[in-house]
């Protein structure tokens, strides 16, 4: 089906279904119970992500296929956040031309970036794009204010020319919408003790998420994509076989330039405000952790690993101390003072400790990722069975 | 006039003068063998005519074109392919796609976005490696991760790989260098057939005399970065001038 | 000629941060091969020494002193340092006033250890390993120092002032024939150099004239070929990331008085030491040294008011900017040699 394989088809086809039903997915505990601020199915944090998810599927293919381990792209993000939200400033609030000309302008931006930082590569090229995205963030706080908002950041003002939409009324603020559609529009649905939320916003980058994960299968299972491949394999044999590596490394790096641009046009989108601090190194930072978290170079891994550090960002930042005192409730005195103490300095606003420390966890004992730790696991009970040497599944295009 | 014209070549690392003044002509369709004890500027004259380095003096004519100045996939594409000392093929891949590379290689050129259709979707791409793996033995490995092969079987594959983009001259670096003796005897059985069965110029950097001897129809000997003679491999065991230098060195070596 | 002279003498300083930043970044990279992203956090490790070693002398005890009284007439509670106790009260508040520069003593053991609890318990698996890889975790062990800081000090910078000593300003111009005032210099600063210079020194010293470090400048060179020599070079290495920790920590310790510490200073530092290695040539040592030095004053004329109101921001991004020209002109550095990650 769509020109995937049996498997892929598979693959996009449970992507969708978790996407679809993610406002159910995500929250499991019934309204007012104990555990319910640990629900993630309001329309914020779904947003966050599926966009972060576009935003990691898009590294992917750099990082992932080629082995370029970009430090730098948050700028891309946050160029194309500047870009969407000029648009809504200028031209219509409707999110269509935001988006599209977000992952245009970022497209061009990562062009002239990876012209110049693919002329090295290794660790040359991460201290390079490292120093773009630095300068990207230092230029966005201070020359360029006029244009980025410097410290305050931008917003859409009810006084914006905005040529195509009629002019606001006294009190209107301008919202986001899809030909009329208010992004924040949501509809609750209430079950029993539980309640879920359907919002439009979500779906829609949901939508775009979807597509965005089948363009990336097609790109994987492409001669483009294989010629990738061959770059991180072998970059010296692509040489001496005609190839020229330089054009497809760059082509790489734009479309996974694009693809930021495009999570950064739909961060707009749906929270119309954007500041420098998007365009950070520990933003950069982040995309690569939910990279190698799910698994480089796998095709489920990035959405796997951007969901899970979303996920896990808001849970974690949730707990306080009195949540955790009344974790360790049933522990005797002494015994819970101690695991509190312990444990507090990893959650809440400690949680960039405890991603700093998932990081080099990940790195030293999973350097594959989570796909790679499912298979690895799924391997102990396939062990029984008779050993069949099937090459690595991901590796080899099955017909 | 051969098909590869090396005149008055010289490379400077420093102080040290890899390669003197090289004039070497290849005729086409031949085997030509260089060698040279260790140091000799062989590897140094290799690299400029791949254009991994350029030479500070002289002209490498290439069919009647330079190649100096081009860049290693440009000088590929004018028909020279090159087999490493050590088999260089990308180990992250199947077989199968192994041999695909040259293909698209061959048939798209240097760069060529195609990202949208499916690898197995190139019909032509797929016919012409399934082809070449027949040809060397290896259609029942291609589902194989390339870094699985064996020693032997990763130089067929590279070998193959080579073949598969038709080169008018294939350039082999030492092609047997840390092979066991049956995969050397291989080996030379299918550098010969190639060169039988192909219209292909062969030349060949080599160390182990038994290889040169067997394959070779032409053979110059580099010393201290000049050539020193060249002739027919016969002229060349009785040469004086060639024990002195060279072959007397690996004899008490061996 | 007055405000040029001042320009270079202000790029000095953060020059010589960069520099010995750089330096430590160079010897690691060029013994042990691998690019350290937690080397900023080592710099501002160093930095939270001194702020640790300032605490500690402050640490107090309270004593009613009878002699004053407070606002209701009770005698008034005092803090005593404990170093009073021991040293008296003059030698006690002369410690605490050059806190910072016994700090050197302090850090140095500290840096030490940890530089060679880093390399041993972390860096060392990853020497086969990927680039990538050891970027990723060297970067997480950032984060986690960074975050680790941040827990105990809090975020905010805390003020470390210079012995009294060297508190005021110098008159350069004063000295040199200039109108007095026209180029005033803080004593710190002049410090800050003279202690770079020497740091820079002892480095290129310890790798010039011992055999310990001719082993190291060959390692550099070739590891492969020294290794064959049956010299157990690993051991060294070791010893040389614990030495460029405790550069970089030193230069932390003594940046204190010019910028408060705050916990994610190292990695401010870390890019810009990162684009001076890059400037200087990967592997050259006296290239990140010259380069560093050489970004610093740039920096410092950039932020010049005639060339801010011609170019705005433009000391913001100078570095970057000049490291790009570099990069698209010479591609291997100022100093870089051939060979050193061609590919």
């Amino acid at each position: 089906m769509f020109g995937l394989t049996k498997r892929d088809t598979t693959l996009l086809l449970v992507v969708a279904v978790l996407t679809i039903f993610a406002p159910f997915i995500l929250n499991p505990f019934p309204e007012g119970s104990a555990m319910a601020q640990f629900n993630a199915g309001y329309p914020d944090l779904m947003q966050r992500l599926v966009i972060f998810g576009i935003f990691a599927i898009g590294f992917n293919i750099l990082f992932g296929l080629t082995g370029y381990l970009s430090f730098g792209h948050a700028a891309f993000l946050g160029v194309g956040s500047y870009a969407a939200i000029w648009m809504m400033k200028l031209l219509t609030m409707n999110v269509i031309p935001a988006i599209m000309i977000s992952v245009l302008v970022a497209g061009l931006f990562s062009l002239l970036v990876g012209w110049i930082s693919l002329r090295r590569s290794g660790i040359y090229f991460s201290i390079l794009t490292l120093a773009f995205a630095q300068m990207s963030y230092s230029l966005a706080y201070s020359v360029l204010t006029p244009i980025t908002g410097g410290e305050t950041g931008l917003q859409p003002k009810v006084n914006d020319p905005r040529i195509l939409d009629a002019a606001l009324t006294e009190g209107q603020n301008p919202r986001a919408n899809l030909f009329g559609l208010e992004m924040g529009t949501s509809y609750e649905m209430a079950v029993g003790g539980w309640i879920f939320t359907f919002n439009a916003g979500y779906y829609i980058a949901a939508i775009v998420m979807l597509l965005a994960f089948y363009l990336s299968i097609r790109i994987f299972r492409s001669p483009f994509g294989m010629m990738l491949r061959a770059v991180k394999s072998n970059q010296q044999r692509l040489n001496y076989t005609g190839l020229n590596a330089k054009p497809y490394t760059l082509a790489a790096f734009v479309i996974s330039g694009m693809y930021a641009g495009l999570a950064g046009g739909l961060l707009v989108a749906m929270d119309t405000q954007v500041g420098a601090e998007r365009m950070f190194w520990t933003a950069s930072g982040e995309v690569v952790l939910m990279t190698i978290l799910g698994g480089a170079g796998t095709l489920i891994g990035p959405v796997l690993g951007a969901g899970f550090i979303k996920y896990m960002e808001n849970i974690v930042s949730k707990i306080n101390k009195t949540v955790l005192e009344q974790w360790f409730a049933f522990m005797p005195d002494g015994i819970e003072d101690f695991f509190i103490t312990i444990v507090y300095p990893f959650v809440g606003k400690g949680w960039h400790l405890t991603l700093g420390l998932l990081f080099m966890m990940v790195v030293i004992f999973l350097p594959g990722g989570l796909v790679q730790g499912g298979q690895k696991v799924a391997g102990l009970f396939k062990r029984k069975k008779p050993v069949d040497d099937k090459p690595d599944g991901k590796t080899t295009p099955a017909e | 006039m051969g098909i590869l014209e090396v005149k008055n070549v010289g490379k400077r690392f420093g102080g040290l003068q890899a390669l003197g003044d090289v004039n070497l002509s290849v005729a086409e369709r031949t085997v030509h063998a260089i060698i040279g004890p260790n140091g000799a500027g062989k590897s140094t004259l290799l690299n400029c005519l791949v254009g991994k380095l350029i030479p500070d003096t002289g002209s490498v004519m290439f069919d009647g074109q330079s190649v100096l100045g081009r860049r290693p996939h440009e000088i590929n594409q004018m028909g020279i392919s090159r087999v490493f000392q050590t088999p260089e093929i990308f180990g992250d891949l199947s077989v199968l796609e192994n041999m695909m590379i040259p293909c698209f290689a061959k048939r798209d050129g240097a760069f060529e976005l195609n990202a949208i259709s499916s690898v197995m979707s190139q019909k032509d791409v797929v016919e012409r490696a399934r082809h070449m793996l027949d040809e060397m033995n290896m259609a029942d490995k291609q589902g194989m991760h390339a870094s699985s092969l064996s020693r032997g079987d990763k130089r067929r594959l590279e070998i193959g790989m080579c073949l598969s983009q038709e080169p008018r001259l294939l350039l082999l670096d030492e092609p047997t260098a840390g092979m066991a003796r049956a995969d050397t005897n291989n080996t030379i059985d299918l550098l010969k057939q190639i060169s039988e069965e192909r219209d292909i110029t062969i030349a060949i950097i080599e160390h182990d005399m038994h290889v040169v001897f067997s394959l070779a129809e032409r053979i110059t000997v580099l010393a201290q970065g000049t050539p020193l003679v060249e002739d027919t491999p016969d002229n060349i065991k009785g040469h004086p001038k060639v024990r002195e230098a060279y072959l007397g060195e690996t004899q008490t070596a061996a | 000629m007055d405000a040029i002279l001042l320009q270079i003498l202000n790029g000095l300083d953060k020059g010589s941060a960069y520099a010995l930043i750089a330096l430590g970044l160079t010897l690691i990279f060029g013994t042990l091969g691998v690019v350290n992203f937690a080397h900023g956090a080592l710099f501002m490790i160093g930095a939270f020494c001194a702020v640790t070693l300032s605490r500690i002398l402050t640490l107090s005890h309270t004593v009613i002193d009878e002699t004053q009284k407070d606002f209701l007439g009770n005698p008034l509670k005092v803090e005593v340092p404990y170093i009073y106790d021991i040293f008296g009260q003059t030698t006690g508040d002369a410690i605490i006033d050059w806190a910072v520069p016994l700090s050197i003593l302090f850090a140095i053991p500290v840096m030490v250890g940890i530089g060679f609890a880093m390399e041993r318990g972390l860096i060392k698996h990853f020497y086969k390993r990927p680039h990538a890889d050891q970027i990723l975790v060297t970067f997480g062990l950032a984060i986690v120092l960074q975050e680790i800081i941040k827990y105990f000090y809090g975020a905010n910078p805390i003020p470390t002032p210079a012995p009294d000593a060297f508190r005021g300003s110098f008159d350069f111009g004063a000295m040199l024939g200039f109108d007095p005032n026209t180029i005033i210099y803080p004593y710190w600063r002049l410090v800050y150099f003279a202690f770079a210079a020497v740091i820079i020194g002892a480095v290129f010293a310890f790798l010039q004239f011992t055999t310990f470090g001719m082993v190291v400048r060959a390692g550099m060179a070739d590891r492969e070929t020294v290794g064959l020599l049956g010299i157990n070079i690993d051991k060294r290495f070791t010893i040389m990331f614990g030495i460029a920790a405790a550069v970089a920590g030193l230069a932390g310790v003594m940046y204190t008085p010019i910028n408060s510490p705050n916990y994610h200073m190292g990695m401010d530092f870390l890019v810009l030491s990162f684009v001076v290695v890059v400037v200087g040539g990967m592997g050259s040592l006296s290239g990140a040294v010259l380069a560093g030095f050489l970004l610093g004053i740039l920096e410092s004329f950039a932020s010049m008011a005639i060339v801010l109101e011609t170019l705005p921001g433009i000391n913001q991004i100078i570095i970057y900017l000049v490291a790009i020209i570099i990069l698209l002109t010479r591609p291997r550095g100022l100093m870089g040699r051939k060979g050193v990650m061609e590919e």
